[in-house]
């Protein structure tokens, strides 16, 4: 009835993602590792749970099944870590909302460059892509 | 008959809608982009321009999704929605208004062409919906036309294919060509251009890539219909992957040819390059925006 499928090789497409510098693919592996960091996250879209984990973080955080290490990367507003334990930027994107910080304040975090270094690579076009395309291939 | 008029890209980035809220979209930093985006403010007004319902493609960045449920394709069927709680509170703008009977009809014949559309008939929207709307309406009581909301997953990993983004544009043009009701409806795609939120790369930027992008939306959308994932990563960070969104509006506009009307291209906004654009299928004959090109030098 159709043309022949061309398959993707599903371990090949995923082996790739390692080969990009300082990057974390959200693959299957890392949304199972943080869903409860992530779903930790979510609930502070009401305000109520703001309220609550800013009145007590380790507290809250108690609450919910998560790796201590996960626990100190929140309470560190570590995102690097955050990240490591399967956390998405996405998700942590409610934790630096309600402390009142953007994503330009988060990216930049992530970095090792202060904010105003970070805030002046991105005038200046930011950062380039030479060099950070690939691991193995050095370009 | 419904027809599809136009294509329009658009960021959705937050920072946006804080500007406008916060009473700084006039001031050095912000200043440009509104500007970029005065030309498609303008043309939507203009008599004939202003769509009946648009189409918005975008993501939900974990907002009406959770990690409980990840749909790749869902289409919101909802006589309203409401805008998401985000962790500063609802953005304040007025809800988004559906068209339950277009969006049904829409994801019934989706999924009679083979897609397997996940209905949506309460949903919240985020930024990735609302920000688009407020750069190209700005700031009224009310929206002034219907919105069918149809989030698309980027976040995690598989998205869709570049290629099934663009073949699912061609079904969303099928269909609205089959609804009865005489509309004007526009397909807009939104997020991207290159972009990285996370990690040590985070805040690369690929001009060359992002204009190649653009062209090729344009001239030759076989070449980005074949681009893999590793490429987006590599080449315009991990969040650049939100173009293959701009196919699926790509696709909708037919496969006879585009007229770019207007193009908009500026770094930086936040941690992204930011691309706007107006498309129009051959032979809808709207005429451009008096500026077409506002791209940083």
């Amino acid at each position: 009835m159709s043309d022949k499928k061309e398959r993707i090789d599903i371990h090949e497409y995923l082996a790739e993602f390692d080969d990009i510098p300082g990057t974390r693919v959200f693959t299957a592996k890392r949304a199972r590792q943080g869903y409860h960091l992530n779903q930790f996250a979510m609930s502070l879209m009401k305000a109520e749970n703001r309220e609550r984990f800013l009145a007590d973080e380790r507290a809250y955080l108690d609450e919910w099944q998560i790796s201590e290490a996960a626990k100190q990367a929140v309470l560190n507003r570590d995102y690097n870590a955050m990240i490591d334990e399967g956390g998405n930027i996405y998700f942590l994107s409610k934790l630096f909302s309600t402390d009142k910080k953007s994503f330009q304040f988060a990216a930049g975090s992530m970095t090792g460059m202060t904010q105003e270094e970070y805030a002046e690579m991105m005038l200046k076009g930011g950062r380039s892509p030479q060099g950070q395309r690939s691991i193995k291939g050095g370009y | 008959m419904a027809r599809i008029t136009a294509g329009i890209t658009s960021s959705h980035i937050p920072a946006l809608g804080a500007a406008i809220q916060t009473g700084t979209s006039g001031n050095d930093y912000w200043g440009p982009v509104f500007k970029g985006y005065e030309p498609i403010k303008e043309w939507i007004q203009q008599p004939g321009n202003m769509p009946d319902v648009v189409i918005l493609v975008y993501n939900d960045h974990a907002s009406a999704f959770d990690m409980n449920i990840i749909p790749t394709f869902a289409i919101g069927c909802a006589e309203s929605f409401k805008s998401a709680d985000e962790g500063w509170g609802p953005r304040p703008v007025p809800d988004v208004i559906g068209d339950p009977d277009l969006a049904w009809h829409i994801a019934q014949s989706l999924i009679l062409d083979e897609f397997d559309m996940t209905i949506m008939n309460q949903m919240d929207v985020d930024h990735g919906c609302t920000v688009p709307l407020s750069m190209i309406f700005g700031e009224p009581d009310k929206w002034p036309c219907k919105v069918i909301p149809f989030p698309v997953n980027v976040v995690t990993y598989p998205p869709p294919s570049g290629n099934r983004c663009y073949s699912l544009g061609e079904s969303i043009r099928a269909a609205v060509e089959s609804y009865p009701e005489d509309l004007n409806v526009q397909v807009w795609g939104t997020g991207g251009m290159s972009h990285q939120l996370q990690g040590p790369r985070a805040g690369l930027i690929n001009k060359d890539f992002d204009l190649a992008f653009i062209r090729d939306l344009i001239e030759d959308p076989e070449r980005l219909r074949k681009m893999p994932h590793i490429e987006y990563l590599r080449e315009a960070g991990s969040e650049g992957i939100e173009l293959v969104m701009w196919l699926i509006m790509r696709g909708a506009l037919g496969d006879k040819g585009v007229e770019e009307l207007y193009r908009f291209y500026h770094i930086p906004a936040s941690n992204t390059a930011l691309g706007a654009l107006i498309l129009q299928p051959e032979g809808i004959g709207a005429a451009p925006p008096s500026v077409r090109e506002q791209v940083d030098a």
